[in-house]
């Protein structure tokens, strides 16, 4: 299996590349792979942002005014979902493809053809999720959690939601596994450990958790599989089952998920804020331990997504303060990115302007999540639009901020070419004001009562919702600035230069901009890997 | 094949087991759940089958008055009256008592029946399995109809209580319109 592989490696060794469609169909290289995942990303991102525009559209006024309920539920559903696997985790797996192995030293992914087959994967599972549209019953409705008995009452939909789910977890699994190999066994000589950059050990950490707990959620699919079409019954409570044991085993992968998608954040801004301060991040080991910490504390606190459902006090005790203990690993990153800035010669380009409102808006979800952590008050918040402003406040200005905040980091490495400062900056402010004109109000209408996932509300709720609303367009629209300046960053622009930006430091700005198609196939020296790891 | 080729392939599989494991793992969740909850008494259906084993083993040495009592929000549009005043009772057995509405609104109506309890402390060990004032009641322009309660006295009733009173109020949509 792996003789034809060195084969094809040694053969395209000259950098001369397979053209057309067969160079992305049957893509080995971890560059080509990386873009296309980026590529399937962006897309998935605009779909369900359409989505989101939609539900905003709906609630800009009390009434029913452009859907009925049952769509506007798929619309909700579907957002969740397709943002969730679709936008935010195939990004980070795609910033994983192009930089793990450069920053490592190493000349691909230790998984060549796996890595395309998780990639090739993920087409088919979004089409057969958004598909589900277009069935007899439309899209499923019961929440991107997929809570029975409510799930089960999908339509024609209900498989393809299963085996969509299936294949975007196989995909992560496989995407992981490769990470994994990568950076246990890929390491150029003298890459230790404790060397790594951040970006490269949040994601070593995260491909953990992946490989941890989603086959659980496979597992949890393949319950409510069964349950609808072969008789079982586990969630059934008329043959025994308990549909609240699905809570249970959802929310133990659904914990975890949460922190694969902000792990990696945390990577990508402790790469950044260094960069754009001048000055080495600060307690780098303390940053790679408050990591670890926070994957292990992710396992043992699910239960705090169901308060409500009815658990011993002690067992709410337990979860209570195990989530609350969270806040001490995190509470150290944001010191250690605050310290790193400390006496800083700090500038403000795009992705330093993106990592601070990280840094901000990320430590307001943070807040309201330890306010959510808090049982007596979680009962009061649970299924409100505060639960909703504090986890789009850590996704959104969290999760997809870094990204955007990494696409402006390493876009002059990928392309060589340096793209529209002034255009970036404009992108950042309308980003970070209206986000916090769509989300900030949210938390005012979740405390006021307004409950989630609901297209109709009480009119007292209408002036918070109509802000909200323009908010979401504004934010929208926005966006769109962001693929045109990449595209025209693609086709021309100021030469970047090995090393993009004065102030940073890692193997892969030792690197040409575009970096070759198959860079490090001699491994860096010691010194080079020494001169990149400055911490 | 090359040595590093190994050890990627090895460490391929050793991480798919742990791939498997944690499939098996969520399966195994599910007597780890039935588990817990039996420890705990949570989804347990022990104390529900504590209280239906009282339902079926009433205390027949003890008999309980219930009277019935039945008002209408706007005079003289609903006729509404309990089928009978009062019934003796054992706590633990469940009873089914009829109430009788007629609408003379001259138009077809939504009513609710609104229950109160006394005295207020009895509250606790009054249990409604089934009754009409759950749910808003239609009715057609004349029509009139029997609506059933069903209902058990818990037979931890404190022992000085003998007379237990269960009034309704029914509200029609007129009611609603003028209390908004």
């Amino acid at each position: 299996m792996a003789e034809p592989h060195a084969h094809a490696a040694a053969h395209d060794d000259h950098d001369h590349k397979p053209h057309g469609w067969r160079r992305w169909v049957f893509a080995t290289n971890h560059k080509d792979i990386g873009t296309m995942y980026l590529v399937l990303s962006c897309t998935m991102f605009f779909i369900g942002g359409i989505a989101a525009e939609c539900i905003r559209l709906e609630l800009f006024r009390p009434g029913l005014q452009f859907f009925d309920p049952q769509f506007f539920n798929s619309l909700t559903t579907m957002h969740g979902l397709i943002m969730i696997f679709g936008a935010i985790m195939p990004a980070f797996v795609g910033l994983a493809n192009w930089m793990v192995p450069m920053q490592v030293g190493a000349p691909d992914m230790a998984l060549p053809r796996l890595n395309n087959f998780s990639f090739w994967i993920l087409p088919f599972a979004f089409t057969l999720l958004i598909g589900s549209f277009f069935v007899p019953g439309g899209a499923p409705a019961g929440g991107w959690t997929m809570y029975p008995p409510l799930i089960l009452q999908t339509g024609a939909a209900f498989p393809m939601l299963i085996f969509s789910v299936h294949l975007m977890g196989m995909s992560s699994i496989l995407g992981a596994i490769n990470v994994i190999v990568t950076i246990m066994n890929m390491r150029a000589p003298g890459m230790t450990l404790l060397r790594m950059p951040l970006f490269v050990w949040s994601w070593l950490i995260t491909a953990y958790l992946l490989i941890a707990v989603m086959p659980v959620l496979a597992g949890a699919v393949t319950m409510l599989l069964t349950d609808h079409f072969f008789g079982t019954t586990f969630f059934t409570a008329a043959g025994g089952g308990d549909p609240v044991m699905f809570q249970h085993i959802f929310w133990f992968f659904g914990h975890p998920e949460v922190y694969i998608m902000i792990l990696p954040a945390f990577g990508i801004i402790s790469e950044i804020i260094p960069t754009f301060s001048r000055k080495p991040l600060f307690g780098y080991e303390a940053m790679v331990y408050a990591v670890a910490s926070i994957a292990f504390l992710s396992f043992i606190v699910w239960a705090h997504h169901m308060f409500t459902v009815g658990m011993p006090l002690a067992a709410q005790l337990f979860f209570m303060l195990s989530t609350m203990l969270i806040a001490i690993p995190t509470g150290v990153k944001v010191f250690n990115w605050t310290a790193t800035m400390w006496k800083g010669s700090l500038s403000f380009e795009p992705p330093m302007l993106f990592a601070l409102a990280f840094l901000f808006l990320f430590s307001i979800g943070g807040f309201s999540g330890l306010m959510l952590a808090m049982v007596p008050a979680d009962y009061q918040y649970q299924d409100t639009y505060f639960v909703f402003a504090h986890f789009h406040y850590v996704l959104v200005t969290g999760a997809l901020f870094s990204i955007i905040a990494a696409v402006y980091y390493w876009l002059p490495k990928w392309t060589g070419h340096m793209y529209d400062m002034k255009l970036g900056t404009w992108h950042f402010w309308l980003s970070a004001i209206f986000v916090n004109v769509l989300f900030f109000p949210q938390h005012f209408l979740g405390l006021a009562g307004m409950p989630r996932r609901i297209p109709d509300y009480a009119v007292q709720f209408t002036d918070w919702n109509m802000v909200s609303s323009i908010g979401a367009f504004g934010f929208g629209l926005s966006q769109l600035l962001f693929p045109y300046l990449i595209i025209k960053c693609i086709r021309a622009g100021r030469a970047a230069g090995n090393r993009a930006w004065e102030g940073a430091h890692g193997l892969e700005w030792e690197l040409p901009s575009p970096p070759p198609f198959h860079s490090w196939t001699t491994p860096p020296s010691d010194a080079v890997i020494a001169r990149g790891a400055a911490h | 094949m090359t040595d590093r080729g190994r050890e990627n392939l090895s460490l391929t599989w050793k991480l798919g087991a742990i791939a498997l494991g944690a499939f098996g793992f969520g399966f195994a969740l599910v007597p780890l759940y039935r588990t817990l909850c039996a420890v705990t008494g949570y989804g347990d259906q022990a104390k529900l089958l504590e209280r239906s084993a009282a339902i079926l083993h009433p205390d027949v040495k003890r008999t309980v008055t219930v009277e019935f009592l039945a008002d209408v929000a706007s005079a003289g549009s609903w006729d509404f009256r309990p089928e009978v005043r009062r019934i003796e009772v054992h706590p633990g057995e469940l009873y089914t008592a009829e109430f009788y509405a007629h609408n003379l609104t001259g138009h077809a109506s939504i009513a609710q029946a609104v229950p109160n309890i006394s005295p207020s402390e009895v509250a606790a060990y009054f249990h409604k399995t089934e009754c009409f004032c759950f749910a808003p009641q239609h009715f057609a322009l004349n029509e009139g109809r029997d609506m059933p309660v069903r209902f058990f006295v818990d037979p931890a009733l404190p022992s000085h209580i003998e007379v237990i009173t269960l009034a309704y109020t029914f509200y029609d949509e007129a009611s609603r319109v003028t209390r908004r």
